[in-house]
């Protein structure tokens, strides 16, 4: 019994496409997925860039002592953004 | 609700149950706010199927469709009613504090929406015999009961949990209908398939024993299931 | 829990057996004598789709677990399977139309019990979502969703063999291949396919979980370290968190 097609449904040009159509399909929906992900995942760094950032500056302030509400102590945060995260 | 002997302690199940029941009948006869709306909506509907198909008189499957369609919708407003006292007054509370067993509530709830579908039934069906109905329905009724009291059992059973989860929903009269009609297809389309070769023109008086069973499985199954999860819908 | 761990094993086994499933549809099955070409959208239509349907079964398991311990993190693991399922399903829906257009020339056909099962199934779920964001209280939320996978979960085998009755013996021919003829060839492709999709479903699930999960953990030590007060209240929203 041969499986292999006579005259198959479609012309294979035309059916190339639909096959084709339906694999691509596929792989957009989990490329996309994927570069949803990557947001996320870009989000979860930002927020443990800013949680670290927010321990150290309150870490700093305890450290200091006096007032932890001095407006001139929280002058040097613009040097901790600058800190390179590894 | 302690009524009944000294003896107990705390009301039964069943005798809840029928408390509770006997609550929501009351309130109906009294009120009459769901049932006669529901009645109202089948039959103007049945003319509006008349005008939308542009047909006298439909039989078989067309017909079949037609009238479980309509029941379904008309059961729809029941359901978007059911829990709505409870909620407004404080019932669910009441019913938390109070030592029964809190599946009474889903069997009276249930058993209240399959009464007023059999009430809403008794006067549609007739109607839909008068107006659109090609085949008479006498020698019918027998089988279409028995198809319609299984569908009733299975839109009470599903309705009352959509609408016990709709209710504590922002987007009340949504929900229910859109999470309950999907679940309802199996049942709707058992009864519109099981009530098809009756409404035909040489119709036999009994419908395909097939679409029974599913019926029937369908509602053992999910009044199983509902029974099994309705407990904690109503923790506080 | 940490869901990272095994993470990369599993997800090179899935490239791995989702690029062996591919090679087998396209150098080893053989042409189907009846649709030609078109066939091998099969090959990826029903794997999706069977893995949908486990996965929203999955989430009624997962849910049920969260009624019955009180956890949370069952909850979680219960949206995510639901959630994935959902994704699994739209691209069964997707590849499914394209296969009716290619055989029957039309974008959707009734008379295929799989697509018509699946759009029923599509249509409950999708409410899953707006069920979740209609609810504010996070644990009723949680609880109200459970009971809802549950019933669902249940669903969809009934659906199944409802809508497969209900469509017997309207049409002879319908897209699906019946099992019992599958030469072994195309058995042997669709299983390794099948297995391809399965595993990457658990991949993207533990994916997604290790994502939830790690930004809670940030969360929460954001709270340990500076306070209650320098966490923002979450947003009123449909994911548990």
């Amino acid at each position: 019994m041969s499986l292999f097609a006579v005259a198959p449904a479609l012309p294979l040009h035309a059916a190339g496409k639909y096959v084709a159509g339906a694999y691509i399909v596929f792989l957009a929906i989990v490329l996309i997925y994927v570069a949803i992900m990557a947001t996320r995942l870009a989000r979860t760094e930002r927020e443990l860039t800013e949680l670290r950032r927010d321990v150290e500056e309150r870490r700093r302030q305890e450290a200091e002592g006096s007032d932890p509400s001095d407006p001139s102590a929280r002058s040097g945060r613009s040097d901790r953004e600058r800190e390179p995260v590894a | 609700m302690r009524e009944g002997s000294r003896e107990e302690q705390t009301p039964g199940t069943w005798r809840t149950a029928g408390a509770v029941l006997r609550k929501d009948l009351l309130l109906e006869l009294r009120g009459l706010d769901t049932l006669p709306a529901m009645v109202l909506f089948a039959i103007v509907t049945f003319v509006i199927f008349h005008f939308g198909l542009n047909q006298a008189t439909i039989a078989g499957q067309e017909a079949a469709g037609v009238l479980t369609v309509t029941l379904l919708f008309a059961a729809m407003l029941g359901i978007n009613r059911l829990f709505v006292a409870e909620r407004e007054q404080g019932g669910f509370d009441a019913f938390l504090l109070a030592p029964v067993d809190r599946s009474a509530l889903l069997i009276a709830k249930a058993t209240a929406l399959f009464l007023f579908l059999v009430v809403l039934e008794v006067v549609a069906v007739p109607a839909f015999g008068l107006l659109l109905l090609g085949p008479s329905l006498g020698p019918r009724l027998p089988g279409l009961i028995a198809v319609l009291a299984l569908g009733d059992v299975a839109f009470a059973v599903i309705g009352t949990l959509v609408s016990a989860i709709a209710v504590q929903t922002r987007a009340r009269d949504l929900i229910g209908p859109i999470i309950g009609l999907p679940l309802l297809l199996p049942a709707l389309i058992a009864v519109a398939r099981g009530a098809g070769p009756l409404l035909a023109a040489q119709g036999s008086g009994s419908p395909p024993g097939k679409w029974v069973a599913i019926l029937a499985l369908y509602d053992v199954v999910f009044a199983l299931l509902s029974y099994a999860v309705f407990d904690f819908l109503l923790e506080d | 829990m940490m869901y990272g761990r095994g993470l990369r094993g599993l997800a090179l086994a899935t490239a791995f057996t989702i690029t062996v499933a591919f090679a087998l549809v396209f150098f080893y099955a053989p042409l189907d004598a009846n649709q030609g070409f078109i066939q091998k959208i099969f090959y990826i239509h029903v794997p999706l789709a069977i893995t949908a349907l486990c996965g929203f079964v999955f989430g009624g398991v997962l849910g049920a677990i969260h009624l019955r311990t009180g956890d949370r993190k069952w909850d979680i693991r219960s949206y995510v399977a639901i959630h994935m399922a959902l994704i699994f399903g739209v691209g069964t829906l997707f590849t499914g139309t394209i296969w009716a257009k290619a055989s029957w020339g039309h974008w959707w056909v009734w008379s295929d019990p799989t697509l018509t099962s699946f759009l029923i199934v599509m249509l409950l779920f999708a409410t899953y979502q707006p069920l979740r964001f209609s609810i504010e209280d996070p644990e009723r939320q949680s609880r109200y969703a459970s009971v809802f996978a549950i019933v669902c979960g249940a669903f969809v085998p009934l659906n199944f063999l409802a809508v497969r009755l209900a469509q017997a013996y309207v049409h002879p021919r319908v897209l699906t291949l019946t099992g019992g003829n599958l030469p072994g060839s195309m058995r042997l492709t669709l299983l390794v396919s099948m297995v391809g999709i399965a595993l990457l479903y658990v991949t993207l699930w533990k994916y997604e979980m290790a994502a939830k999960s790690t930004r809670m953990q940030v969360r929460a030590l954001r709270r340990l370290l500076l306070g209650e007060d320098s966490v923002a209240p979450p947003k009123r929203s449909a994911a548990p968190s």
